[in-house]
């Protein structure tokens, strides 16, 4: 075992681990931050992205020990400081961009990595930058149109299909 | 998975030091080996991250071309070697997807030389220059067949140095559910000549097709290549296409590589 540190959610953060120890199993049962959902562990769905130093990341397939001190930001840290939904969480709310939300934390972290970098992206943008992140149930059109509504576009001329 | 002692150095020196141990293994971005430990089917004792190493970062221009450090990922590649060498930019931009893309790196995916992978082929097409912790091994010698390289025990890449051609493009025909080619040709048009490399469809790993390199230096456009065919035997066979499909798509990607190129 050796002992990591790191920033979480803008705090300093330490514990032990083995050097299999994923990013995704030290944020999910090292310090409960549950919000980080694994959904294959093949790095295939997307589900467990955060972001690494200001990069989106599949936390499934880091090692924790290989990121002691970066500064990692999780879906916890997406709200805004006074609890309400940032932008992005409540343009997901507002156009149906969820159905059973299993995917939602991971396509909320890459969607704001996308507009983090290309704060005006096309609907062809968005959808090549969520092709890592998986839905079974949207068929994705709502959260293309919420991810195009968070970056402040005209969303209602996209088609429902 | 089972358990392994990890270590980060931060020289390449330390590195090399830390690779002689038994059973040690290098890492990089940890796409592909991370997958394959969890599977079991790697199971080193010491991992030894490469991605601490200042002097395995960036892209930069130098002797001999573009120099584009191992432990590089292939987003700062896509965003960074754009300005001069576009095709290189855009096929690091379209491995996988943006989260594989922020760990990944060039070194990984050439030391591990999957059948599939995108930037082998660049690299043979360019006639790219590898150097390691040793020495400097020439493309063409470098890749040895399907998951096999020149790499000897301990040693790793450092960086990856290449000439930047007249012209170039890669195409890539998606594998959508691995985001790995399944079939994917890189073109690159020189003073000398023109160099094509196929990924994605050899048995043997990436390779040159050299028909298409004899008629594509006399006459570089995608019509220089109506009379040429590609023998399936020895193509990948699998669910998602069979030889003579991949054979196929050879010849097409080829030709529209050429195009897009100009």
């Amino acid at each position: 075992m050796t002992k990591v540190s790191m920033t979480v959610n803008g705090k300093a953060v330490s514990g032990e681990v083995e050097g299999r120890t994923l990013l995704s199993s030290f944020l999910r049962e090292g310090l409960g931050l549950t919000g980080t959902h694994v959904g294959c562990d093949t790095s295939q769905c997307g589900a467990c992205v955060v972001h690494v130093d200001g990069k989106p990341v599949k936390s499934c397939t880091v090692f924790a020990a290989d990121v002691a001190g970066a500064n990692v930001k999780t879906i916890e840290g997406m709200a805004n400081p006074d609890g309400s939904l940032s932008v992005i969480q409540q343009a997901f709310q507002d156009h149906h961009g969820l159905q059973c939300g299993f995917c939602t934390p991971g396509m909320v972290m890459s969607s704001a990595a996308l507009l983090a970098e290309n704060p005006k992206p096309t609907e062809a943008e968005v959808r090549h930058y969520l092709d890592g992140n998986i839905c079974r149930c949207t068929g994705y059109h709502n959260i293309v149109k919420a991810v195009m509504a968070a970056s402040g576009q005209d969303v209602s001329a996209l088609a429902a299909e | 998975m089972h358990n392994f002692d990890f270590a980060k150095p931060s020289t390449i020196a330390d590195a090399a030091k830390a690779l002689a141990a038994d059973g040690a293994q290098a890492l990089s971005g940890g796409q592909t080996l991370i997958p394959t430990m969890k599977q079991r089917l790697a199971q080193p004792t010491v991992l030894v991250s490469l991605t601490g190493i200042k002097e395995m970062q960036g892209v930069c221009m130098g002797d001999g071309g573009l120099h584009v450090g191992a432990a590089t990922p292939h987003a700062v590649v896509a965003k960074e070697a754009r300005a001069h060498y576009p095709a290189l930019a855009d096929l690091a931009g379209g491995i996988g997807d943006p989260a594989v893309r922020s760990r990944g790196t060039i070194g990984g995916s050439i030391a591990n030389n999957d059948p599939a992978a995108c930037y082998p082929s660049a690299v043979l097409a360019s006639g790219a220059t590898v150097v390691t912790n040793k020495r400097k091994i020439a493309a063409d010698d470098y890749f040895q067949g399907l998951f096999t390289t020149a790499l000897e025990d301990g040693e790793f890449v450092t960086s990856v140095i290449f000439p930047i051609p007249q012209k170039a493009a890669y195409v890539k025909f998606n594998q959508p559910a691995s985001r790995f080619a399944l079939t994917g040709v890189f073109v690159a048009k020189f003073a000398s000549g023109v160099r094509v490399a196929v990924t994605g469809a050899g048995n043997d790993g990436v390779f040159r097709w050299a028909e298409a390199e004899r008629a594509l230096s006399a006459d570089f456009s995608a019509s220089a290549l109506s009379g040429l065919s590609v023998d399936p035997a020895g193509m990948i066979s699998d669910l998602h296409g069979s030889a003579a499909y991949r054979a196929n798509l050879v010849k097409v990607l080829t030709g529209r590589a050429v195009t897009a190129a100009g």
